[in-house]
């Protein structure tokens, strides 16, 4: 899809997909909240849980990005609250090079966050995706998306 | 994959709160059209008995292998499933959860149509992860029947005491000369104002005086090593070093009380701005004279604003002695940014006495919030009776202190009801200061591989659920080094730490968690890397391979994410299971593809 087509889509009001990595902990625990808070959110983004943003290795979220997600959030526990005391400071480290990555291939950095959410911040996480969504309808859809993801 | 996964999917209406939004035989429909899934069907309410029993019964009608729940939060209900699961003769390590509540009716609850499709994603992707999932065994250990209380306060008695009388051997030390902590300092106790020796000294006596209890003073700990059930420990003395092992270990080092920096509130500067403990001191030896009136002044360096997580962001390779030196130096000039919750209670306690010593005395109380809960109200309305004067002052300006030509002090602060500046010369100024973290913690959390929270504080395994337990097993906390708090609650803690550690050494042995992570030394090349950002130890290079002992794994994963050969294998969360749900989400028409990886 090339930059014109896309500016299309955009224009018809396509719905953006995000795939968020989320930690027990924090982020998952607050996006919980944000459901039993009952904070309303877009249906745009599906979690997928791993127990620290330490697990998660850069590959899936370039791979998420590779199989046309419009957007990858990575959500964990704030700065000195790692259940696992460094999980957090180490995916912040990785977070450079993806972001260098997403780059690299020509796609906007802004497609990648990383945010830390707490589990009693459920109205922070609501906030959040409403944010990323808008963002990621304004980008347009992924360039990637049309060659896997035709929907 | 010997056998072919046949995957059950449950979806559960919990009453309205997901079948009012989601439509959910649309998505049962839909599951049972996904690759592996061999049986599908949706419950009023799967966690209810009947729900669960239905799970056991399709599990043997339909010789299903895997298990998905499509329901609330793996948070609150996944073992619940799990145990299910188990009954039904499988590997309760074989099921997943779908939160197609928490993370979507709920706040969905305008957008039915999307929010139908979503739950179908999750589900896809729960089948997709549930597809690859393998059995699981929890390691059992033996559990010492020992154990080791670091710190010899309230806290650290009572629980000492509490496991001796069980019958279980207790090492007891105390970094001081003598035990008591806190406690031994104090002057009266609120609300029965009883003299803080009539709690302490029985207690210090018959820790002494008891066969199981090793007390040990002057002693602090120098090594930590093995986990749950058996912890080797190397104890430290000017008598020098000795070896214990125990099962258990309870922190109970508490906390200090905040010193207020030279001139704050004048503070240091004239002789009779004080601190609350010192006025304990003064009390003690009736050495108030007959003053005419004296002020106290709540909330000093307490409750100064959060710490910023973007301030903290500065040091991305920090480990938690580099977090809490930032802490406290930050903290050393602003103060600290929480509730002491003991302070409120501690001025009024000393202002009752006052009244009682010389009840001529006119006491004012200048506050921003007070916080007395249940019984204390009592007490602060006897205050109130005594005729002690609670003025509220605008908390943007911090009173003033001078001291007058008579030699008198004067503070000067706004009253928040006429937003006038009042004025109240004074013989004393008391300031009430909070508890504070010790530096020393640092220590403790590096040896023990417990977390300290952003307040400086040990921090517990779920604030609400497991107020006493820290994220490594075996180990607990009591009294005020997880957060300041009075006597009874102190001793409260105590009792609770000592109750879950007595559970583990009652039992013998225990069960860890099986989500750890292992090497496949086919690939491993042994560049021990994972040796090296493992924060509890658990890789080790042995023979050039890494060997992994997964008793001392917590199972974050990331070591199996920094693995430059990808040998490392994360149980549960391995690289396979989490990009089949991406996978799953993002290329549904491959579907199949990826339950046969």
């Amino acid at each position: 899809m090339n930059k014109s087509e896309r500016q299309d889509k955009v224009e018809e009001g396509f719905e953006p997909l995000i795939v968020a990595f989320c930690c027990n902990w924090c982020s998952y625990a607050g996006a919980d909240l944000a459901g039993t808070s009952r904070f309303e959110y877009p249906p745009n983004i599906r979690i997928i849980r791993v127990m620290c943003t330490g697990r998660i290795d850069p590959t899936f979220v370039l791979e998420a990005l590779r199989m046309g997600a419009d957007g990858v959030l990575v959500a964990g526990c704030h700065p000195g609250d790692c259940h696992y005391q460094k999980g957090n400071y180490m995916m912040e480290k990785r977070f450079d090079y993806i972001k260098r990555a997403v780059d690299r291939i020509g796609m906007e950095p802004e497609r990648v966050r990383l945010e830390w959410i707490s589990a009693s911040e459920g109205g922070k996480f609501a906030a959040l995706v409403r944010e990323m969504t808008q963002e990621m309808k304004q980008l347009g859809p992924s360039p990637f998306r049309p060659i896997h993801n035709p929907r | 994959m010997s056998v072919e996964p046949r995957v059950g999917v449950f979806v559960c209406h919990c009453g309205v709160n997901i079948g009012g939004v989601v439509n959910v035989p649309e998505v049962r429909d839909y599951a049972r059209k996904l690759p592996y899934v061999a049986y599908a069907e949706d419950s009023l309410y799967t966690c209810s008995e009947a729900g669960l029993a239905a799970i056991k019964k399709a599990i043997a009608e339909h010789n299903l292998n895997r298990v998905v729940v499509a329901s609330c939060t793996p948070r609150t209900h996944e073992p619940l499933f799990r145990e299910a699961v188990q009954e039904a003769g499988l590997n309760p390590y074989l099921f997943e959860m779908s939160n197609i509540r928490d993370q979507c009716s709920w706040v969905h609850a305008h957008e039915p149509e999307k929010a139908t499709e979503k739950a179908k994603d999750l589900v896809r992707m729960a089948a997709a992860k549930a597809a690859l999932l393998q059995p699981q065994t929890e390691p059992e250990v033996e559990v010492i029947g020992s154990s080791l209380v670091i710190g010899a306060g309230v806290a650290g008695i009572t629980a000492a005491l509490s496991m001796a009388n069980q019958g279980f051997k207790v090492f007891l030390i105390e970094r001081e000369e003598e035990p008591g902590g806190i406690v031994r300092r104090l002057y009266k106790l609120y609300p029965t104002l009883a003299d803080s020796s009539e709690v302490i000294d029985p207690l210090i006596e018959a820790v002494k005086s008891h066969k199981n209890i090793e007390l040990m003073t002057s002693t602090t700990l120098k090594e930590v090593s093995g986990y749950v059930g058996n912890f080797g420990i190397i104890l430290t003395s000017p008598g020098g070093d000795k070896e214990i092992n125990v099962g258990t270990i309870i922190v109970a080092c508490g906390a200090l009380n905040y010193q207020p920096p030279q001139g704050l509130y004048q503070y240091g500067v004239y002789d009779r701005v004080i601190t609350q403990e010192e006025l304990d001191g003064v009390l003690r030896k009736r050495n108030l004279g007959k003053p005419e009136r004296i002020v106290m002044i709540q909330c000093v360096g307490a409750r100064k604003g959060e710490i910023r997580p973007s301030a903290l962001e500065a040091f991305p390779k920090s480990d938690t002695a580099e977090l809490l030196r930032r802490i406290l130096k930050a903290r050393k000039e602003e103060g600290w940014p929480y509730c002491s919750r003991i302070c409120c209670m501690n001025a009024i306690k000393n202002a009752i006495l006052i009244k009682e010593q010389t009840p001529e005395t006119d006491i004012v109380i200048l506050f921003t919030d007070l916080r007395v809960y249940k019984e204390y109200e009592d007490f602060y309305k006897m205050a109130r009776d005594l005729e002690v004067r609670f003025i509220r002052h605008i908390e943007e300006v911090p009173p003033e202190i001078t001291q007058t030509s008579d030699g008198k002090l004067n503070v000067a602060a706004y009253d928040a009801l006429s937003g006038l500046e009042v004025n109240f010369p004074a013989d004393w100024v008391v300031l009430s200061t909070p508890l504070r973290p010790r530096k020393g913690e640092v220590i403790h959390a590096r040896m023990l591989k417990i977390p300290i929270a952003t307040d400086g504080f040990l921090m517990e395994a779920h604030l609400k659920l497991r107020p006493v337990d820290t994220n490594v097993d075996g180990i607990f906390i009591a009294g005020t080094v997880s957060g300041p708090k009075d006597v009874s609650e102190s001793i409260i803690s105590g009792e609770a730490a000592s109750a879950r550690a007595s559970i583990l050494m009652g039992n013998k042995k225990v069960r860890t968690d099986a989500i750890t992570a292992f090497v496949d030394e086919d690939i491993c090349i042994g560049c021990g890397l994972c040796e090296e950002i493992c924060p509890y130890g658990a890789p080790k290079i042995e023979n050039g391979k890494s060997k992994i002992r997964e008793i001392l794994c917590r199972g974050c994963g990331s070591c199996a994410a920094e693995c430059p050969g990808r040998a490392i294998i994360m149980r549960h969360f391995g690289d396979s299971q989490i990009l089949a749900q991406v996978k799953a989400l993002l290329v549904p028409e491959n579907l199949k593809e990826v339950g046969s990886q």
